[in-house]
């Protein structure tokens, strides 16, 4: 039955993955200026009959429904058609650059749950403790902060004053290992190219904190007072009176159900990360689709913007989509 | 009590009862916020910021484009080479960095508060209509709001910006266009849930109209959450605000935006610390005053959501 559900949750992203296409499809091609006249704006001067070649090359002498028609069709089947100012396929762009990307998210996310979840765990455990107080203190400043000006901050603490953390780039020139999956520090321990290894965590450290420091304040805080909540439930106070240690009671009770709401605030924190990635990877000049994204808006690139925003919405919508499942396995009370 | 107080809102009395009534209510909460350390640090330092904005040329020390060559790099007062003359120091132009953060309040102020207030406004009346009416409205309404969640906020308005260009308006509306949702869903789902208490029900079966429900009824039993939103929507926005003009996509060049003005000393922070940490300094105070303001709001009125 569950496999039911799991699957009809699933089918049910699919009218929203379309909608948002439609959507990103249709701001792309009212916005004044259409893709040609910026191509041409580029090139100098051009005749009529150029223009025209272009506008058939790509499909834009066509009704604009069937020019939706094949925009969905071929995004598909993978085809984003090509940049206009790089003039390459923007699937192949996305693909090189979503892994820079791919790996910032996990490391801000690695990063904010092993700080996140221990500090909520122990704050709620030794309530109104100096502990608690300084660790709730510190989340509260982690909400506030604008991660642009903290990434600032930790380029001028890390790199310039202690110089011990590069503030730019994923590697060093020529450090790069072998290509397996396009995430580093993965491909160096998969390759055994320790030296890379240690290269590519060193660069990850800072943008990796800019990135997760909201949500690891986020996530402290629901831990926190979920976990306060679930420890003044009958169970474990019966988990106690059975005369169980208070690490047993903590672990193997209270925690599994005090991240229940945590695993929903990961899930649109990690909408949050993608969403937030544009200003770490412009200040970490970190060769993601964040950069890619913000690039492509300023030079109009429209087909790029349309792919990028794509995969996106995509992302949002699958993070959206996994915690959903997520949460049925979690807590077998919730019907999705 | 407030809440007590908030319960004499008695629904039909003449005006002047209602007038006095939310006059009550409104110093009970100015008492609750004085009693509430927090809501009252925050409330001091934000209201401090108000009236920096508001007397910004008489309190800033030089007005905020002028500046020299000559003078560029000054480092704060207190370090060596500093001078009175510009607490805070100077940036690559030479511009008093003290008197373009005062002046900067004002861009992110207006820009918090009135994208607030339009997505409040938005949200709050299709909201309730949606949630009131439901049909084939609410399910329009609902699935573009799904689609909208799909985007990532920043994203989205930098797409907009990039459209509509920069300016003060085109940004009031690229942050206006998806923050709306946030109201609607809360005010959707509130007004569902109170259509179905007795209050409305009796209402109703005296005959009162859908928009006397809506605007006498139902809604100040709601106002308070959506009042607890909006304070803590304000901080982000400007965060979101200095981001954009941070990525040069913000007001217009000349008007000082501390995010801007933190992105002209990226190229500096070997030589000059001082030029991107201080607006962002000015920034994150505000923001955290914003913040503390807002949750101690909530923790008076809406003490169901109030964190231990």
């Amino acid at each position: 039955m569950r496999g039911v559900r799991v699957l009809e949750r699933i089918l049910s992203t699919i009218p929203i993955v379309f909608g948002v296409a439609v959507i990103v499809f249709c701001v792309m091609r009212f916005t004044p200026g259409d893709p040609i006249d910026v191509m041409m704006g580029r090139e100098g001067h051009v005749s009529q009959e150029q223009i025209d070649a272009l506008r058939r090359e790509f499909g834009l002498d066509k009704p604009i429904h069937v020019q939706l028609y094949l925009f969905l069709s071929r995004a598909v089947r993978g085809d984003l058609g090509n940049s206009l100012t790089k003039h390459r396929p923007v699937s192949t762009l996305i693909r090189e650059r979503l892994p820079a990307t791919v790996e910032l998210a996990l490391g801000a996310l690695v990063f904010s749950l092993v700080l996140a979840i221990p500090i909520g765990v122990i704050s709620a455990v030794r309530q109104y403790s100096f502990v608690d107080r300084a660790s709730m203190a510190a989340a509260f400043l982690g909400i506030s902060m604008p991660a642009f000006w903290l990434g600032i901050i930790c380029i001028i603490v890390f790199s310039v004053r202690l110089g011990i953390l590069p503030s730019y780039g994923r590697l060093p020139y020529g450090l790069e290992p072998a290509r397996v999956t396009g995430l580093y520090v993965l491909d160096s321990i998969l390759t055994g190219n320790f030296s890379s290894l240690l290269a590519a965590l060193r660069h990850l450290f800072l943008p990796s904190i800019t990135l997760g420091a909201a949500m690891a304040a986020i996530v402290a805080r629901v831990m926190r007072s979920s976990m306060l909540e679930v420890l003044r439930q009958d169970y474990v106070m019966l988990a106690r009176a059975k005369g169980l240690t208070e690490w047993a009671v903590i672990t193997r009770h209270a925690l599994v159900n005090a991240l229940i709401p945590t695993v929903t605030v990961v899930g649109i924190q990690t909408g949050v990360l993608l969403g937030g990635n544009m200003i770490v990877e412009t200040i970490f000049s970190w060769p993601g689709i964040g950069r890619l994204a913000v690039d492509a808006i300023f030079n109009r690139d429209y087909p790029l913007v349309q792919g990028v925003v794509m995969v996106y919405a995509l992302t949002f919508v699958l993070a959206n989509l996994a915690v959903d499942i997520l949460y049925t396995y979690i807590n077998p009370k919730i019907k999705l | 009590m407030l809440t007590a107080a908030r319960g004499t809102l008695t629904r039909f009395d003449p005006v002047l009862i209602r007038v006095r009534t939310i006059a009550r209510n409104f110093s009970e909460l100015a008492y609750q916020v004085y009693r509430h350390p927090s809501a009252l640090i925050g409330f001091v330092i934000l209201a401090a910021y108000v009236v920096m904005a508001l007397f910004a040329p008489v309190l800033a020390p030089y007005p905020p484009n002028k500046g020299s060559v000559r003078q560029s790099f000054m480092p704060p007062a207190w370090q060596e080479g500093g001078s009175p003359a510009h607490l805070l120091g100077t940036d690559h132009v030479g511009r008093d960095i003290l008197s373009r953060i005062i002046y900067g309040a004002r861009v992110s102020l207006w820009v918090g508060f009135l994208s607030v207030v339009v997505s409040m406004v938005v949200g709050l009346v299709l909201g309730a209509i949606s949630g009131y009416y439901r049909g084939i409205l609410d399910d329009v309404l609902s699935r573009f709001a799904e689609l909208l969640m799909a985007f990532p906020f920043l994203l989205f308005a930098i797409g907009v910006m990039a459209i509509l260009g920069p300016g003060f308006f085109n940004l009031i509306a690229a942050l206006t266009f998806k923050s709306w949702v946030e109201f609607f869903r809360l005010v959707r789902g509130e007004t569902i849930s109170e259509k179905t208490k007795e209050y409305v029900e009796a209402a109703r079966a005296q005959g009162q109209s859908n928009f006397a429900i809506i605007t006498g009824e139902i809604l100040p039993n709601i106002i308070h959450s959506v009042v607890v939103l909006a304070t803590l929507r304000v901080g982000y926005m400007i965060i979101t605000e200095a981001s954009l003009s941070f990525l040069g996509i913000g007001v217009q060049p000349g008007i000082p935006a501390w995010g801007s003005m933190v992105d002209d000393g990226r190229d500096y922070l070997r030589t000059a610390w001082w030029v991107s940490t201080m607006p962002g300094l000015a920034l994150l105070l505000l923001v955290l005053a914003i913040n503390l303001f807002g949750e101690g709001l909530r923790d008076i009125l809406d003490p169901r959501l109030k964190v231990d």
